[in-house]
């Protein structure tokens, strides 16, 4: 499983209210959240992402609320993975369930810039980017966790079980 | 190695003589926990699962309180699906208006949750019940769809640091100061992935509610949940509001923590976390004047009675600044009840201030409450971040009911002292 595409850079502690804010939270569509992803922090995220894009930031991110209309947001505006130094727990956990690929790389949350072109191979853990020509060992999915994330989250993975 | 008390109490639910920090286990859930955001992404989640059941219809509860009563259409058409939910499963802990609340002020309150039990629930500030001496903590929809289901949620053990708390809170200074004082010293990833376990003689000294608020942000440090002893007071807590048996876990005295830190509550002062991050953390006394719009006193993090009493002395024949909006929302309706019969709320009415139903409406910028831009507010909340409260441009400072109160009379953040009390 690889991904590959263009950088949304952020810094530390990227909440979930700003990544899908509540007043959009009367609505569990992913394709309506998805309108609002990122709108708090970064107004032309949506305009601009393609799908396949990845987010990058820097600690803890995804922290304050369990919305799990946070990754379904990200994951319905077509991000394909996000790196980060951190994550908050329970945004972790969300992602996974619902089958957003979601990495832990500080040296590569720390050196990739906005814009920089980059590609992740999620089997092996190793993030490249193609822009500088650098290359980090990210860490790779537990065997369990790359299952429920090509099964697209954890009821279709219970289900198959 | 001894454990922490959070991991005795997961071993016991994972049918484990031991675990260790890291170690990935499955525990039994005693109760799984929704709300009229989470709730909807859960159930439409378990109608896509095999299993059509829910796993116990007396361990699930389900409590409509963000956009109730209902704020819009689209939060009726929520609300709808929750309830339809909880009549076709027969949910016993299903809470309509009327008799809702705060989830995590109501289901205490309700005797729901003991010490000993292990709960999720779809709503971050589970992890208030800690305050009890149990292990909750907060998921997203997905994971309270499969603990319906099944009940059972798969955990990754985790790691502790502990508070040593010695000492007695001055008057004025409650549990939102020593929080609000312990993310401004270890960040808001400060106690990421880890336990937050409370220890020390200086717990005595502090009422149910203090604990409640203490243990309710503890995620606002990045922590899997925060954790209290279980003590005469929460005992008497518990027989007060709970017919179910409750079970005391106690860390052994050679358990490991990545962390030990010594806090003497004698010395913390009144607190304000400035935008926007709650570990932006001052003292009351070292700021300068901050003008402010409005004022929230409530949420699940203080929006009980402790709190209501304490805005209620401050402001109690003192009138609100002109200009100011002051909004006072009591957590569950047994709450707002005893406001009312204290005469707490007619306090509150004649200072000037509105008295809500219970909802966490502004909390979470829903409604009930929503800044214009570059409008500020004082909110005994638990979030101040970035337009959580309305337009992206909109201030929050997190403080304490007393300094909420206080600020409300002079229209800037001020603390009970700087009005002669």
């Amino acid at each position: 499983m690889k991904a590959e595409g263009k950088v949304f850079k952020y810094g530390d502690n990227v909440d979930t209210d700003v990544i899908i804010p509540a007043r959009y939270l009367n609505s569990s569509d992913p394709k309506e959240l998805a309108l609002h992803c990122m709108e708090d922090i970064d107004k032309d995220f949506i305009k601009n992402v393609k799908k396949g894009d990845i987010i990058v930031a820097n600690k803890n991110f995804g922290c304050g609320s369990s919305r799990e209309h946070a990754p379904i947001s990200i994951k319905a505006s077509g991000v394909s993975c996000v790196i980060a130094e951190t994550f908050a727990r329970i945004f972790y956990r969300n992602a996974i369930n619902i089958g957003l690929p979601i990495i832990e790389c500080p040296d590569a949350a720390k050196a990739i810039a906005n814009g920089d072109d980059v590609c992740v191979d999620f089997d092996s853990g190793i993030i490249t980017d193609k822009t500088t020509g650098q290359s980090f060992q990210g860490q790779a999915f537990p065997e369990f966790m790359q299952k429920i994330i090509k099964a697209e989250g954890l009821v279709n993975y219970i289900n198959e079980k | 190695m001894g454990m922490t008390m959070t991991q005795k109490i997961l071993a016991a639910h994972a049918g484990l003589d031991e675990v260790k920090a890291g170690q990935l286990i499955e525990a039994d859930l005693d109760l799984v926990l929704g709300n009229d955001i989470t709730s909807p992404v859960a159930i439409h989640e378990m109608e896509k699962m095999t299993v059509k059941t829910v796993f116990d219809k007396d361990k699930i509860a389900l409590v409509p309180d963000h956009f109730v009563p209902n704020k819009d259409i689209k939060s009726a058409e929520h609300c709808k699906c929750v309830r339809e939910f909880a009549m076709k499963h027969d949910i016993t802990n299903y809470f309509e208006v009327g008799q809702m609340g705060i989830e995590h002020a109501l289901l205490p309150e309700q005797g729901l949750t003991v010490a000993g039990d292990v709960i999720i629930g779809a709503d971050s500030h589970t992890c208030t019940y800690g305050a009890l001496g149990a292990f909750s903590t907060g998921v997203g929809s997905t994971d309270m769809a499969a603990g319906m289901a099944t009940g059972k949620a798969w955990f990754k053990v985790p790691s502790a640091i502990q508070f040593v708390l010695t000492g007695k809170l001055n008057q004025w200074v409650s549990g939102k100061d020593v929080i609000l004082h312990i993310i401004g010293m270890i960040g808001v990833d400060g106690a990421l992935y880890q336990s937050m376990e409370f220890t020390g003689d200086g717990i005595a000294n502090l009422s149910m509610d203090d604990r409640f608020t203490i243990a309710n942000m503890a995620i606002e440090a990045g922590a899997k949940n925060g954790i209290f002893p279980v003590d005469d007071l929460a005992r008497q807590y518990m027989n007060e509001h709970s017919k179910r048996p409750f079970k005391e876990y106690a860390a052994d005295e050679d358990a490991e923590y990545d962390r030990v830190i010594e806090i003497d509550l004698s010395t913390i002062k009144p607190t304000v976390s400035f935008p926007h991050l709650p570990e932006n953390t001052h003292t009351v006394d070292s700021i300068d004047d901050i003008v402010i719009n409005q004022v929230v006193i409530g949420s699940c993090t203080n929006g009980r009675l402790d709190d209501l009493r304490c805005a209620a002395k401050i402001l109690e024949g003192k009138k609100v600044a002109k200009g100011l909006r002051v909004i006072v929302i009591p957590a569950t309706q047994a709450i707002y009840l005893k406001a009312i019969e204290e005469g707490l709320v007619q306090i509150f009415i004649n200072a000037g201030a509105v008295v809500s139903t219970p909802t966490c409406g502004p909390c979470l910028g829903g409604y009930m409450g929503i800044l214009a831009e570059g409008e500020r507010c004082v909110s005994t909340t638990n979030r101040n971040f970035v337009g959580r409260m309305g337009h992206v441009n909109s201030e929050i400072y997190l403080a304490s009911p007393a300094v909420a109160a206080a600020s409300a009379v002079t229209g800037k953040i001020s603390q009970p002292v700087d009005i002669g009390m």
